[in-house]
């Protein structure tokens, strides 16, 4: 590939030939402000806001659509660049309603950086302001048209992503405004969330996320979308130990910038309040709770003695380590079959925008994980039945994640031996012998398989509650100690 | 009758018609000598024409006057790829008239215009885009163009030949940015009419995406002439770097407003004086508009020697733009004209650049303020500051045509401007 050289800033910089001034500026770390712009959507080149001045050009250059040239040189951060930008910051200004205190955006908001960063001080706008007032977009999604600095990002993003051109510029000029196709708006929209996301102001925000928290008390942990096996890179948002949203993380070769709204939207049951906190063990008195250590030194002699066959229920939502671990217990204690149940949508949501991106069918995000360790998927598309044989068994009966919700209360109560491996309590272990507390993903670290067999990470997001372990931990100490025993 | 003020200064070359119904029909035109351009141009072939208008040294009439046989060079070679040839017949600028007429009362003439262009840049299509006001201006052309087709002169095998063009009337919804080009083609193409990013320009990718060549009503209308008398022909009118012959749409405070077709060149004074029979009532000149809403003001002093061709008015402080000429008498308030027109870009921003979007209606309150008497001095930085944010920041140009009569209004006519905000203030005084 041929290559430019050019100098900006005072900096040599080499880039691939049809690269833009916007992109060559960031590969030596400056970042040209700009709105319209955006990696994903064609550039309109409207906002004015990436104008930098090219020697020897007659006007400043869109940076996001001029390409770099051997020998240029450019400057972004001073004279005519920096005086046009301090023109255009000021122009969004004039009808800027100035309500950060109110916004959402606020904190994380492109308005705020780049008019503290290199604004007026003071601005000279004394007339008026165009007031365009708040709409509902339909989904999850408001429009604050007074905030809005008309990127079209949002525009864009309809069309050339979602391809679902349910969004417009209506009017013109300082009329102009984004708005919905009649009154279809964004209710039948999958994606609608992202437009959000990509909005570089306060102008569209989550009815979801309205006024929950303020962007800087929010801590972002890395983690992966648990809402199918698309795998969609995620930021988990916390406050206080409680999960405000999901924010899709950029990765080029799983989800792009984007991910749906159904992944985006499912996430309260993190926050679930009705937990497992210690382990607790049934005996001839009942229950009792003799922590970690008493549990799992009696778990181990119980599976010691039992000779029964072995029967266990995994979940598609627990980490590739919880589920290796399962299956070297089981091993351990004499092999059998593992089998998992998991939701499946009847069909895919695709983002026809960005091919390789779908809601998947599988609503879980680890079934890929659980086929290549040799488990077996039973039950129907809802996620219920096909563990009759299971719930009739006679010998060891070990079930990781499974709320077993559809299952009868006699569930495994013929088993020789019958643990309930758990974040929630489930019902249907009442006949269970040991309950132990594990850990959500969003709890601890781990892996996940996604449907393109591609293994990624996630971090704790959250302090797990009471002395919940991950079941990894767990089936790891128990399989260990057994080893040791042999 | 005969057509509103005729003067016998005028050349009227591509006005001749001006005034006569009868030229309105394919035989009128033809009685008049009309498609003797066509019939030559098929005669030379397409390099011969574009060779001819190069040779008449025809710039562009919509305002930027870049020279058409130029423009027509940079098409592509006829290859797979369609070529478009848009006339561009969105006439908005305030104060120009001039398109209208030309369409109204010599339609062929431009049909004729658009034929030659067409064929001499290997355009199988044209498309006349009309301005969405021009309600009778469209039924004219309409009418001309079907007649064209049922008599040959449109269509497949044009007048005999192995020549297929076909011509499209395409009447705007209104919008005066629609005339800017590429605003042009989007709005063709059934889009919003917004401007586009050049580049890619028109040539290479216009409408349809696909190499366009966009000229001017006036300019192709001139174009018949010039390919049956020849480019030298052109030139024994105008100045050497506007040669031809212009309308002038001459408006204002002055007796005899009108279109009047004059060698470029012509000086601004005696259009006034002579042709236009002076001030209206014998007042005083003030300033002059020389070209459209969107080019400086003039005063007193750059009118006296100024002549009428891109150079003379350019030397002048102002540009020649589309001539229309806007004549304002010593009782005009420079400050409430220049208001109004700041007030118009505003109404027609697109509202995709940010300059021209919030600056445009930005200036209009503040000049509407100074004008109630509530501005101050700083003010007038303001909107001068304000005025070189919105100059060269932008897609489209619109927000520079409405920044320069600001400018130029604060320079030559700041006393004006004083005379209201200090008036205001002797008024809180007393």
């Amino acid at each position: 590939m041929s290559t430019v050289t050019l100098t900006i800033d005072g900096q040599r910089v080499t880039v691939p030939e049809g690269t833009s001034l916007l992109h060559a500026a960031e590969e030596i770390g400056v970042e040209v402000p700009h709105y319209c712009y955006h990696a994903a959507l064609s550039a309109p080149a409207q906002c004015r806001l990436c104008l930098v001045d090219v020697e020897g050009a007659p006007k400043p250059m869109p940076s996001c659509v001029t390409q770099a040239q051997d020998g240029q040189v450019v400057r972004t951060d001073e004279g005519l660049a920096r005086e046009m930008r301090k023109g255009v910051l000021e122009f969004y200004l004039i009808n800027h309603p100035l309500d950060c205190p109110i916004c959402d955006q606020s904190g994380e908001c492109k308005l705020q950086d780049y008019v503290h960063s290199e604004g007026r001080a003071h601005g000279r706008g004394v007339e008026p302001k165009r007031v365009f007032g708040r709409d509902d977009f339909g989904g999850d999604v408001l429009f604050y048209g007074d905030r809005c600095v008309m990127c079209t990002r949002c525009v864009r993003f309809m069309e050339e992503m979602a391809q679902d051109p349910v969004l417009t510029v209506v009017e013109r000029g300082d009329r102009a405004v984004i708005d919905t196709f009649f009154e279809q708006g964004l209710k039948d929209s999958s994606w609608s969330g992202n437009i959000v996301d990509i909005c570089p102001v306060g102008a569209l925000v989550s009815k979801d996320f309205l006024h929950k928290a303020r962007a800087w008390d929010l801590d972002h942990t890395p983690s992966v979308c648990p809402n199918c096996s698309q795998g969609c890179n995620v930021d988990i948002h916390t406050r206080d130990n409680v999960v405000h949203r999901l924010k899709p993380r950029e990765n080029p070769e799983v989800n792009g910038h984007w991910m749906c709204d159904y992944g985006r939207g499912h996430y309260e049951w993190m926050n679930r309040s009705d937990r497992i906190e210690e382990p607790f063990v049934r005996g001839d008195g009942g229950w009792s709770a003799p922590g970690w250590h008493g549990a799992l030194a009696s778990l181990r002699e119980r599976l010691q003695d039992c000779r029964g066959p072995v029967h266990a229920v995994a979940s598609a939502h627990a980490s590739n380590e919880d589920l290796a671990a399962l299956r070297e217990l089981v091993e351990r204690i004499g092999g059998g079959d593992i089998v998992y149940r998991s939701a499946r949508a009847p069909d895919e949501v695709p983002l026809p925008g960005f091919p390789m991106l779908a809601r998947r069918r599988d609503l879980a995000p680890n079934t890929r994980g659980a086929e290549l360790l040799g488990m077996r998927r039973v039950g129907g598309d809802d996620a219920s039945g096909g563990l009759d044989e299971v719930a009739a068994s006679t010998g060891t009966l070990i079930v990781l994640g499974d709320e077993l919700a559809d299952q009868p209360e006699d569930f495994g109560s013929r088993a020789e031996l019958f643990a309930y491996l758990g974040a929630h309590p489930a019902p249907a272990a009442r006949s269970a012998h040991f309950v132990l507390p594990v850990t959500t993903f969003a709890e601890q670290e781990g892996t996940f398989t996604n449907v393109q067999t591609r293994v990624q990470r996630f971090e704790p997001a959250l302090r797990a509650p009471g002395s919940a372990q991950p079941a990894w931990q767990v089936l790891g100490a128990l399989t260990a100690s057994l080893a040791g025993e042999r | 009758m005969a057509y509103p003020y005729v003067h016998e200064r005028e050349v009227r070359m591509i006005s001749r018609n001006f005034g006569d119904p009868a030229a309105r029909t394919l035989d009128g035109y033809r009685e008049r000598g009309g498609y003797k351009g066509l019939e030559r141009a098929f005669e030379i072939g397409p390099a011969a024409v574009i060779d001819e208008v190069k040779a008449s040294g025809l710039r562009g009439r919509g305002g930027a006057g870049f020279p058409t046989g130029l423009k027509w060079s940079f098409m592509p070679k006829a290859g797979v790829k369609p070529h478009y040839l848009l006339c561009n017949a969105d006439e908005s600028e305030p104060g120009t008239f001039k398109d209208r007429e030309l369409i109204r009362w010599d339609p062929h003439q431009l049909i004729e215009g658009c034929l030659i262009a067409a064929y001499a840049m290997g355009s199988r299509h044209a498309y006349i885009y009309l301005r969405g006001e021009f309600f009778e201006a469209s039924q004219v052309m309409a009418r001309a163009v079907e007649e064209a087709y049922e008599r040959g002169f449109a269509g497949r095998r044009i007048l005999g030949s192995e020549n297929d063009i076909e011509v499209t009337v395409h009447v705007g919804a209104g919008a005066y940015i629609c005339g800017e080009e590429t605003g042009l083609m989007n709005s063709l193409e059934g889009r919003r009419g917004e401007p586009r990013v050049k580049p890619p320009f028109p040539a290479a990718v216009g409408v349809y995406s696909m190499p366009t060549t966009i000229n001017n009503v006036e300019t192709l209308a001139a174009v018949p002439h010039i390919v049956e008398h020849g480019g030298e022909w052109y030139r024994q009118w105008g100045t050497d770097k506007s040669p031809g012959t212009k309308l002038f749409c001459v408006s204002g405070h002055v007796e005899k407003p009108g279109n009047y077709e004059l060698p470029l060149g012509f000086p601004m004074m005696e259009l006034i004086e002579d042709v236009c029979g002076g001030m209206a009532g014998g007042r005083a000149l003030k300033s002059v508009i020389p070209g459209g809403s969107s080019v400086p003001l003039m005063d007193v002093e750059d009118c006296r020697e100024c002549t009428l061709c891109y150079e003379g008015v350019e030397a002048a402080g102002s540009m020649l733009g589309c001539a229309s000429v806007i004549v304002m008498d010593d009782r005009t308030n420079i400050v409430r004209e220049v208001r109004r027109m700041v007030q118009f870009y505003a109404h027609e921003s697109c509202g995709q650049c940010t300059p021209c979007r919030e600056g445009t209606p930005w200036m209009t309150q503040v000049l509407r303020r100074i004008e109630a008497g509530g501005g101050t001095e700083a003010d007038l930085d303001t909107l001068l500051d304000m005025s070189a944010q919105m100059t060269g920041t932008t897609i489209c140009v619109l927000s520079d045509s409405a920044a320069a009569p600001v400018v130029s209004s604060i320079e030559k006519f700041r006393d004006e401007y004083l005379a209201l905000i200090h008036g205001a203030e002797r008024a809180e005084v007393a």
